[in-house]
């Protein structure tokens, strides 16, 4: 079975002289999630419009599973899911209407039509909502039809800008785990987001862009070990005894810990290099010193200080 | 925790056929269920009220006269305008909606072609306003049979080209669509091209150019007024008209032969239709 993938080849898109997009090359392949991140007009929905046929590049290829979504479109979203920002659904269609018409349009078999709607209108909590005209939604319900639609047929590949903006607490919760859910298949994620812990949660890997220009791209710890200030990923250490000095010292002198920092009584922050592995070999270290380790885990804030250290201006 | 992702379904992205039956269907849905839809058929059927009301009340004698007079009174210019204003109506905003209400964005990114989106919503523009002509029709016949007990069959192809017409006008009206992003600079351009520019382009044509004005719309569609004359008007007919002082005007009138107005329908039919399709190929949605 070959590996989903999208690729960029020198994807240029000018609007007059204004360069959004110059030269991006990428290449993602395999089931996983990849968050593209970037400053506001960095260049992110341009990127994803291209590769969902909304525009057309000024230069370059966009390739889903190889083939050319300029070139041959049908083929080409054969087999993706797709929210562009916020789209908007004919007022006048029921939701039930509305995701029946994408189901059959993707060609989901019409016996099974009615079914596959419920099931992903179930999932975004709109089942008992199916037969609402869309005229009459808020925005947030809305934005989870949307989800609904782009996850209808089982996509192989999943392109989302923005998936959670405009919902509630609860409705943001829920969109992680749906797409959570959609990462334990062989499918290939490729989303867009400001929210940085919703990142570092879901995805496995990211893409930093800024002017159009591809900053960094690879698995999230390996760019907050490359860009973050402190070119380290920092972890949080809980212990169940107090920290004192002695562990602090001890702490010091394990392989691939930078420095510490006691947090409070029970917790300390350390700095490790070496990547995951660092961080595998520093946990089994932690483990048979004996200190009375009972949590270790990547700081959540590592890849929005990474962001920070980054990008340090925005637009 | 969700639950997880039951569906296990395998799609098969259908042919294009399927997927312009698709569009059309659920735009035709959507129509069929718009206020402006209502509205439509409000003034369709006060038109033939008025229509029904005067010729019963006054019982002109141009109606009376004849049962083919009855029907040219009754439905050459009338049914131009219906036509003109539910082209209006149902493709002023067709193309141009996808872009400013943002829905083309819940459609393009789907494994469909664009050109079955535009040919699907045109499709379902064109039945919606077919239920336009098909209620005046209806009025139109009533009448008929109750001052004449028949249908001349001169209506009956006078209707045809009228349905023509109707494709013509939608296919223009979604060219004029795929034009503009914004709906309200559309549907203004649209009427005042439609129902003025137009005619006015070719009085002036044939009246101050003394040329044949075959090359506008509107004078192909005189054929659904021409049909139902007795006897057809002449191609080309100059009139002197007398001014003071001893002189004279000439005033040359054209009139297309059916075959000529059924080419310019089609002609502008399939000239509006393909360079709206390739005009909305590629429109870019930002
Ligand atoms: N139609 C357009 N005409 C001119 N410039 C445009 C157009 N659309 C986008 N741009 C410019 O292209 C750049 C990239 O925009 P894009 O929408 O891709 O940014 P983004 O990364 O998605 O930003 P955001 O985080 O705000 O969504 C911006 O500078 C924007 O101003
Ligand atoms: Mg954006």
């Amino acid at each position: 079975m070959t590996l989903p993938s999208l690729e960029a080849i020198n994807l240029t898109k000018k609007y007059g002289s204004f360069t959004a997009l110059s030269k991006l090359n990428l290449k993602l392949e395999g089931s996983k999630c990849v968050g593209f991140l970037g400053p506001n007009g960095a260049g992110k929905t341009t990127t994803l419009k291209i590769f969902t046929d909304m525009i057309r590049p000024t230069g370059g290829m966009a390739l889903i599973n190889g083939i050319d979504v300029n070139k041959e479109k049908k083929k080409a979203l054969k087999s993706v899911g797709v929210l562009i920002e916020t789209p908007e659904i004919y007022g006048s269609l029921s939701a039930r209407e509305a995701l029946s018409m994408i189901a059959e349009i993707k060609g989901i078999s019409r016996a099974s039509v009615r079914k596959s709607v419920e099931d992903v209108s179930e999932l975004v909590k709109m089942k008992g909502l199916l037969n609402q005209k869309i005229k009459k939604m808020s925005k947030g319900m809305k934005q989870r039809i949307n989800i609904a639609a782009a996850i209808l047929g089982n996509p192989e590949i999943v392109i989302l800008d923005e998936p959670t903006s405009g919902l509630d607490p609860r409705g943001m919760s829920e969109v992680r785990d749906i797409i959570k859910d959609l990462k334990k298949e062989n499918r290939l994620i490729f989303m867009s987001s400001h929210l940085l812990s919703e990142v570092s949660e879901i995805c496995d890997d990211v893409a930093m862009i800024n002017h159009g220009k591809l900053l960094a791209y690879g698995p999230i710890e390996k760019i907050v070990e490359k860009f973050s200030k402190v070119g380290a990923v920092e972890v949080e250490v809980n212990l169940f005894r107090p920290v004192t000095g002695d562990t602090i010292d001890r702490l010091r002198n394990i392989k691939g810990v930078r420095s510490v920092k006691k947090v409070d009584s029970k917790t300390v922050l350390l700095q490790v290099i070496g990547g995951l592995k660092g961080q595998e070999e520093v946990l089994s270290r932690l483990v048979r010193i004996k200190l009375g380790i009972v949590g270790f885990k990547q700081s959540s804030s590592a890849l929005e200080e990474t962001y920070l250290s980054m990008f340090k201006e925005t637009v | 925790m969700a639950q997880k992702l039951k569906f296990e379904e395998k799609t098969i992205v259908p042919n294009s056929f399927y997927h312009i039956t698709i569009m059309m269907l659920y735009s035709f849905l959507e129509y069929v269920r718009s206020r402006r839809f209502f509205i439509l058929l409000l003034i369709t059927i006060a038109i033939g009220m008025l229509l029904t009301g005067v010729v019963a009340y006054y019982r002109p004698q141009s109606f009376l006269v004849s049962e083919q007079s009855f029907y040219a009174n009754w439905w050459g210019e009338t049914v131009t305008f219906i036509i003109i204003l539910s082209a209006v109506f149902f493709g002023g905003d067709a193309i141009s909606g996808e872009f400013q209400n943002k829905t083309g964005y819940f459609l393009v990114g789907n494994p469909i072609r664009r050109s079955s989106i535009y040919l699907g919503k045109f499709l379902a523009a064109f039945c919606g306003a077919l239920i336009m002509l098909l209620v005046f029709t209806a009025m139109t016949i009533g009448n008929g049979l109750y001052y004449f007990g028949g249908v001349t069959n001169l209506f009956w192809e006078s209707l045809s080209f009228s349905v023509l017409y109707l494709a013509t006008a939608i296919g223009m009206t979604f060219f004029f669509s795929s034009i503009f992003k914004t709906n309200s600079t559309a549907i203004v351009v649209t009427i005042i091209l439609m129902l003025f520019v137009f005619s006015l382009m070719q009085s002036l044509v044939a009246n101050l150019a003394h040329y044949e004005p075959w090359f506008i719309v509107t004078y192909g569609a005189q054929i659904i007024n021409n049909v139902l004359m007795n006897p057809y008007p002449p191609s080309t007919q100059t009139t002197a008209a007398p001014l003071p002082h001893g002189q004279s005007i000439t005033v040359t009138s054209y009139n297309a032969t059916v075959p000529e107005g059924l080419i310019i329908m089609i002609g502008y039919f399939i000239v509006s239709l393909v360079t709206g399709l390739i005009l909305f190929e590629h429109k870019e949605f930002n």
